[in-house]
């Protein structure tokens, strides 16, 4: 492999990963916050304890996030320079701006939130929470903005000196329509999340408790059917929403990137009424569109592209020799640039089977979450207690399918995109399209032996930590509410009563306890 | 002052702010097995620094997200140039991140033990990266004209990168014991203030040797002056040290650090990135700044942002400055609030 595929490899492994803290960050600080809320406005103790159980998971994620996150920010330079020079005047900015006015926000109220039980003001501790969470989805939308803007560069006019894009009007790329449902599309998925766990991880304790003969009547009952309660109708709500903005998202989509579109559907010729495929099976190893066989539902491609039952739908074939016309049959014969691929030949489809299975385990995973969640407010309704053996380890290992359905959307986008990195907005005249291939936006200088080093060293890394954060979680989990987390306003130990073997104070520890 | 410039300043503001304040976090995480030899003492020291670092971290994303924002030029030289110094600086801040969390996840002491170490290493490992990568950059890396390194992985890495990281290292360990000095009561606050006693004077000469050295490349008068403003800091800052005035020396040692970075930054300006095979390769900020539109459009972002940002960071140092015991305070727990 040559730097650009260890570089690609490398950028997808690291974001991916990524991603996968960055929808509990999200979706889990909302409930949170919204767990502390009631707390402070009703006092009772249920909430209390929920926003300690849930909050801990919470940091317990959103360190890892914080610190995967890093390699983002880096690697655009570090692995893709002559991508980061090219769209320096736009993509730059939005980098500073979500650390500037988003990362701040977020890390340092999440700091005061952490440590600040008992320290500031009831309402004002809240206050640092929230604080931290709109800090969370201020950075989303700024770094959805600069992946929409690769998607559909808008707002700039390109350098003919340069030819660089340079940035004319900064509220068009904030209000990109791309980076709007890409954005809300975005958040209620991270609410899918978070909700998902609430229930597979609410269900189970319920279960146990109630197999294990214990009270219904007590606070850590309600701690467990409020979070069933709270997470089933978030989920179910915000699936609802995912859908009417992916619809909003594909409409676009088809209008700004139809080859992803058509991809996704294996649409070889261009069909009208446009045919959803079920199922589709391939030549293996084949790029080729005619080796695709699907089953197919009839019109409801034409459906999600254009809102009728009878409307043409591009085929990828057709789509293929548009693009070739307008864009090059070849990549520039220019090894400086476009290295192993200078001079051969541009394929402008992506990648069938990923961009086809993509967007079905995106779609099919979201299902199964609503499906849980479904399941889990039918299950608890007037406080009843599931105890079904699949319904509620079902519901457990559901738990992971928002995440998949999170990470294979984030897939199917930017895998979709290639060749291009940025991809041509089809708005604007050909004359004054901006566009930049993959192939060329690596960095020319660096070896692809330092490449494969930072490769190995993250994802080894990255594994060890996702098994040390995995059995960290499933320990703190299993030990539920009642141990390890008891509120900070029990009364103090009186001085001089023995507490847990460590010198410090019970209280102290247990702040710290929290926060780390 | 044109906008190019200002945000020479702005970018020179943050990496000296970064310094400046994770220079503690590192510091004190680099102390933990020298001033931490029980548990009690690194909880303590590790409690000065929790609800801080991860804000002062953010200095680091936002000077970098600065330099590639204003001087995108500078931004795909410098980190591909020192690729491996930024990876290890990217492995150390990982690693520490996630055993400031995982520390307390578990509670044997042996994991606890483990974990204090892989902060003291992730602090030592980024700091002196950052420091490498800064001191080569000042100093010169060997670019081509289009900005690109020639000669291979280790090419950047030479005295430059190492006298970077020594000085950092250097100052920042320094700068930890003062801030635990500071922030600490009790035994711990005597053994920080003896060990920034002996120590300061020789850990501030690498600083003051890097900045001097780019003083001498491509210095001002003005530059000059704020070297000697550095090197009369460590002498402030040492003797009130030695009167027990932590918060004085606090500020004086940093005062060190402002100055030798306005020292380094001055000097260098209006380059980014010097080339060491040909000064007509070297980046300035015309060659690698954004359109004066995105430009203008950042300053009046920063500007509404940067406010807010020192305000409510000032506010939460405030919130947590009192001094820390490893004694229980029962007079006054975690729960009074209500």
């Amino acid at each position: 492999m040559d730097v650009l595929d260890v570089a690609r490899w490398q950028f997808g492994i690291t974001t991916v990963y990524h991603f996968l803290m960055v929808p509990l960050t999200i979706g889990l600080g909302v409930l949170v916050a919204v767990m502390h809320t009631m707390w402070v406005r009703s006092g009772k103790p249920e909430w209390l304890r929920m926003t300690r159980f849930w909050g801990r998971i919470y940091l317990i994620n959103f360190v890892l996030g914080v610190a995967t996150g890093l390699v983002q920010e880096f690697q655009f330079g570090l692995a893709w320079s002559e991508y980061s020079r090219f769209v320096g005047d736009v993509f730059g900015s939005l980098l500073a701006l979500e650390a500037l006015l988003a990362f701040f926000l977020e890390s340092t109220f999440l700091g005061l939130w952490i440590f600040g039980w008992g320290r500031i003001p009831k309402r004002l501790h809240l206050a640092a929470l929230w604080a931290a969470v709109v800090g969370s989805i201020v950075s989303a939308y700024f770094i959805i903005a600069a992946n929409s803007w690769m998607q559909h560069p808008v707002g700039v006019e390109v350098d003919d000196a340069t030819g660089r894009p340079v940035q004319v009007d900064f509220l068009a790329v904030l209000t990109n329509n791309t980076a709007l449902a890409a954005f809300s599309h975005a958040i209620v998925a991270a609410l899918v999340v978070a909700g998902g766990l609430l229930v597979g991880i609410g269900l189970w304790h319920l279960r146990r408790r109630e197999l294990a003969g214990q009270p219904t009547t007590d606070v850590d009952h309600a701690v467990w059917r409020r979070s069933v309660r709270l997470g089933g109708w978030v989920s179910l709500v915000a699936f609802v929403l995912v859908a009417l903005t992916g619809d909003w998202q594909g409409k676009l989509m088809y209008e700004q990137q139809p080859l992803k579109m058509s991809s996704a559907e294996a649409l070889c010729e261009t069909e009208a009424p446009a045919p959803f495929s079920v199922f589709a099976w391939s030549k293996l190893g084949s790029n080729e569109c005619d080796d695709v066989h699907s089953i197919t539902i009839p019109g409801l491609v034409s459906f999600l592209a254009h809102g009728d039952f009878s409307s043409a739908v591009p085929g990828v074939n057709q789509l293929q020799e548009e693009y070739a016309a307008v864009y090059g049959e070849t990549y520039p014969d220019d090894p400086s640039r476009f290295g192993a691929l200078a001079g051969e030949e541009i394929d402008y489809t992506p990648l069938l089977a990923v961009s086809y299975w993509s967007f079905r385990l995106m779609i099919g995973m979201g299902g199964v979450s609503a499906g849980v969640a479904a399941y889990a407010l039918w299950a608890t309704r007037r406080g009843r207690v599931p105890t079904s053996r699949i319904g509620v380890y079902g519901s457990l290992l559901a738990v992971a399918a928002p995440f998949v359905a999170n990470a294979t959307g984030w897939v199917f986008t930017e895998m979709g995109r290639q060749p291009f990195v940025v991809h041509p907005n089809p708005d604007v005249p050909v004359g004054e399209q901006t566009w930049f291939f993959t192939a060329q936006a690596v960095s020319p200088g660096v070896t692809a032996a330092e490449v494969w080093t930072s490769l190995s060293l993250l994802t080894l890394v990255y594994g060890a930590l996702a098994v040390i954060e995995l059995w960290l979680i499933t320990r703190f989990v299993r030990r539920g509410v009642t141990t390890g987390d008891h509120a900070p306003d029990h009364p103090a130990p009186t001085p001089g009563t023995p507490t847990e073997g460590t010198p410090g104070s019970r209280e102290d520890d247990d702040v710290l306890q929290f926060a780390y | 002052m044109d906008l190019q410039t200002l945000w020479f300043a702005a970018v020179a503001l943050l990496w000296t702010g970064f310094l400046l304040l994770e220079g503690f976090d590192f510091g004190v995480a680099a102390l933990l097995p020298v001033l931490g030899r029980r548990p009690a003492e690194r909880h303590l020291m590790l409690r000065t620094i929790g609800p801080l670092w991860d804000g002062n971290e953010v200095w680091l994303i936002t000077a970098v997200g600065a330099v590639f924002a204003a001087f995108p030029g500078w931004y795909a030289t410098w980190l591909p140039a020192l690729y491996l110094p930024f990876v290890l600086v990217l492995f150390g801040l990982i690693v520490r991140a996630v055993a400031f969390e995982w520390r307390h996840s578990h509670s044997t002491e042996a994991w606890d033990t483990t974990w204090t170490r892989v902060i003291t290493a992730g602090s030592l490992i980024a700091a002196a990266g950052i420091g490498a990568a800064l001191g080569a950059t000042t100093l010169g890396l060997p670019i081509d004209a289009d900005g690109n390194r020639v000669g291979g992985a280790f090419s950047g890495l030479g005295w430059s990168a190492l006298l970077g990281a020594v000085a950092v290292l250097a100052f920042s360990v320094v700068h930890g014991a003062v801030f635990l000095s500071l922030k600490t009561d009790g035994p711990l606050r005597v053994a920080a203030r003896r060990f920034a006693l002996r120590w300061a004077p020789v850990a501030a000469l690498p600083l003051l040797a890097w900045a001097g050295l780019v003083h001498l490349r491509s210095g001002t008068p003005v530059t000059g002056v704020l070297w000697l403003v550095a090197a009369l800091a460590v002498l402030v800052a040492w003797a009130r040290l030695r009167v027990g005035r932590e918060g004085q020396a606090f500020t004086a040692w940093g005062a060190v650090l402002v100055a030798a970075a306005a020292t380094v930054f001055g000097a260098a300006y209006p380059v980014v990135v010097p080339s060491t095979i040909d000064p007509a390769f070297d980046v300035t900020i015309a060659d690698a700044s954004v359109s004066d539109y995105t430009l203008t459009v950042m300053t009046w972002a920063a500007g509404i942002g940067l406010p807010v940002v020192l305000g409510y960071q000032a506010w939460t140092y405030w919130v947590f400055r009192r001094r820390l015991t490893a004694e229980p305070q029962h007079g006054e727990p975690a729960g009074t609030h209500a």
